[in-house]
């Protein structure tokens, strides 16, 4: 177990590096940076700038200058916010997190729900139901159910506020505070949960459908347990542990921050401060964020892995 | 979340080659009895005609710029009502439909090329080869599917590319973020199939590898294939309509569904004329679900371990 940790700690590190090679060629294909997309600067203070940047030196060398700050956790400055990379994650993500762990909670909550009780009524019409909601769930590009959700809950209805985290020109403290963040998270969690729940429904309930076709399962009942003793103690932890596998491959969406879904609804977190990035071209941030998101997900994947042999220890890791 | 479905899709499936010639039969009748797989072929052949053959019984296919109708809102003339520049929002919805099919088509064709080829060459020959192309293909896994196209959509807006080659760059740019996951569930197939019986024969018979890859061990990957391509397309027609949306996939004039939806980044179009961004944002999704629920019905025909 233990070798099987460092080789896999190894390999980790070697698809890391790989994968910086990558981010960092894609942005240096890039013409025009940040000082030259800045109409207002002459052309001496543009030479000074990039020579203070370190623009002016061979992609080589800045590959190399880069790769060995951010190995000590140094990812540069935000050309936009004048701030280190590593600082401004850390002021934002937490606001990622906080819809995305509430989305979270919920898709899981009425996933496992609607996934025992469709898979319970098998060719119900419930089941039928929740497989096409499922289905539907899974097929709204995200930016056109925020749109729409935005539009209906926000616009014509006013429930709502359309965007952002909280009221524009609001001091509220203590509980009004607290308040205002859950009413302009409620659409953005909606949304969220939306889009995750139907693959998760689905997982559910065909890991429901096999445990319940098992022979220990006809035993419980022959043995004369209640129905639900039946399907809420012995099938559903049974579908439940394999599913711990899928925890771990939900460490990227937590604080990885949902791009698409920020955007839209104006929420101040990772995802949104990508997307401004991106229009304002400021390349350590968005090498930075892009590096994140890749240690995250080889890290979820480890997570994964290793969460699968605890849930299941037949399986040996080698 | 889907990768586990296709994955446990893929444990199946394989022990097709004997009765090779049944398997299409089989599959067919299978799917007919799925009434649901069968209304999402249904709406995908009226949805595929609507966009390929409409536009031949429109009025306004030109797409002539038309003054006096500027953002009308639904009648009786223009069923669902005209854009900023006069143009029928019904006809722009079949020509955008098009290029967003087209380019999910192409892109989910080029994907299953590289990844169906790069998957199989790895799991026969393993060693070296193998080592090379699932550590790339691992690289550029670790990187998430949409900020990578997001950051190849602004090298190519960076560069200038001209906007009539945008939709085959937004192609091959899907499928380059597509092959991987296609290579991993071919090679592993591969690897499982490549020590059965059926390959001692054609090694006793003296085949060059070319065939054994091509002729032998790829067509029994082929049920499998079939799903996932399917699912595929889908998945790309999000994808493009996503990067399209913010103007970092398909361009305009070139009218896709995705950037067709642009006109929501306007507050008064969004707010007051939904009629401009609603539609393709339902074509879209009626599109998408169809071809899920279809895929989903091609599984269940096609895989014999889970018998309904």
């Amino acid at each position: 177990m233990k070798a099987y940790i460092i080789r896999r700690l190894l390999y980790m590190v070697l698809t890391l590096f790989g994968a910086s090679v990558l981010i960092f060629g894609l942005y240096a294909l890039t013409p025009g940076d940040f000082v030259d997309n800045n109409p207002k600067l002459t052309d001496e203070r543009k030479a000074e700038l990039k020579q203070m940047y370190g623009l002016d030196k061979p992609v080589v060398e800045r590959y190399f200058v880069w790769l060995g700050n951010a190995v000590r956790g140094d990812f540069g400055y935000s050309l936009q916010y004048q701030q280190p990379v590593t600082s401004l994650l850390s002021q934002y993500i937490w606001n990622s997190f906080l819809i995305a762990s509430a989305s979270t909670l919920f898709t899981w909550l009425i996933a496992i729900v609607i996934g025992v009780i469709s898979a319970t009524r098998q060719y119900s019409f419930f089941d039928s139901a929740v497989t096409i909601g499922a289905f539907a769930a899974m097929s709204f590009p995200s930016f056109f159910a925020g749109l729409l959700i935005i539009k209906f809950f926000a616009v014509d209805l006013g429930w709502f506020p359309p965007g952002g985290m909280i009221t524009t020109g609001s001091n509220a403290t203590g509980l009004a505070y607290v308040w205002e963040v859950i009413d302009h998270m409620f659409l953005p969690v909606l949304v969220l949960t939306m889009l995750g729940v139907g693959s998760l429904t689905r997982y559910f309930r065909t890991n429901m459908l096999e445990i319940i076709r098992q022979d220990f399962i006809r035993t419980a009942r022959a043995k004369g347990l209640k129905e639900k003793t039946v399907v809420y103690k012995h099938a559903l932890r049974n579908a439940l542990l394999p599913a711990i596998t899928l925890l771990g491959f939900e460490l990227p969406a937590l604080f990885g921050g949902a791009i698409i879904t920020e955007k839209i609804f104006n929420w101040p977190g990772v995802g949104q401060l990508y997307m401004q990035a991106f229009s304002l071209r400021d390349y350590p941030l968005l090498m930075g964020f892009t590096m994140f998101l890749a240690i995250l997900t080889v890290v979820s994947n480890l997570l994964a892995d290793l969460l699968y042999g605890v849930a299941d220890p037949r399986v040996r890791l080698k | 979340m889907s990768s586990i479905v296709t994955e446990t899709a893929g444990l199946a499936g394989t022990r097709t080659g004997a009765r090779r010639s049944s398997l299409w039969r089989d599959t067919f009748a299978k799917l007919k009895k799925n009434k649901v797989a069968m209304c999402g072929l249904v709406f995908l052949v009226i949805m595929f005609l609507f966009c390929f053959i409409g536009p031949f019984f429109s009025p306004y296919a030109s797409g002539k710029v038309n003054t006096v109708m500027i953002n009308k809102p639904p009648s009786m003339a223009h069923w669902l009502g005209t854009d900023n520049l006069g143009r029928d929002i019904l006809t722009r919805l079949m020509q955008a439909g098009r290029i967003s099919l087209t380019v999910g088509l192409a892109a989910m064709l080029l994907s299953v090329f590289i990844g169906s080829v790069l998957g199989v060459v790895a799991g026969y020959y393993r060693g070296v080869v193998d080592q090379i192309v699932m550590r790339f293909a691992d690289i550029l896994m670790t990187i998430p599917g949409l900020p990578l196209l997001f950051i190849i959509g602004a090298i190519l807006s960076e560069w200038k590319v001209p906007t009539d080659y945008r939709i085959y760059i937004v192609m091959l740019m899907l499928s380059l973020i597509g092959w991987p996951e296609l290579a991993r569930l071919v090679r592993s197939q591969i690897l499982s199939l490549r020590e059965r019986e059926f390959m001692q024969a054609t090694e006793s018979l003296g085949l060059r590898d070319h065939r054994k890859l091509f002729f032998h061990l790829l067509p029994n990957t082929i049920p499998i294939l079939i799903v996932v391509a399917t699912l595929r397309v889908g998945g790309a027609i999000l994808s493009e309509s996503v990067l399209s949306y913010l103007g970092l996939g398909v361009v305009p004039p070139t009218p896709t569904w995705g950037n067709m939806i642009d006109a929501a980044n306007t507050l008064i179009d969004f707010q007051k004329r939904p009629w401009l961004w609603i539609p393709p944002g339902f074509a879209i999704f009626a599109t998408v679900i169809s071809i899920n629920l279809l895929g989903d019905g091609l599984r269940d025909a096609l895989d014999p371990k889970m018998k309904r």
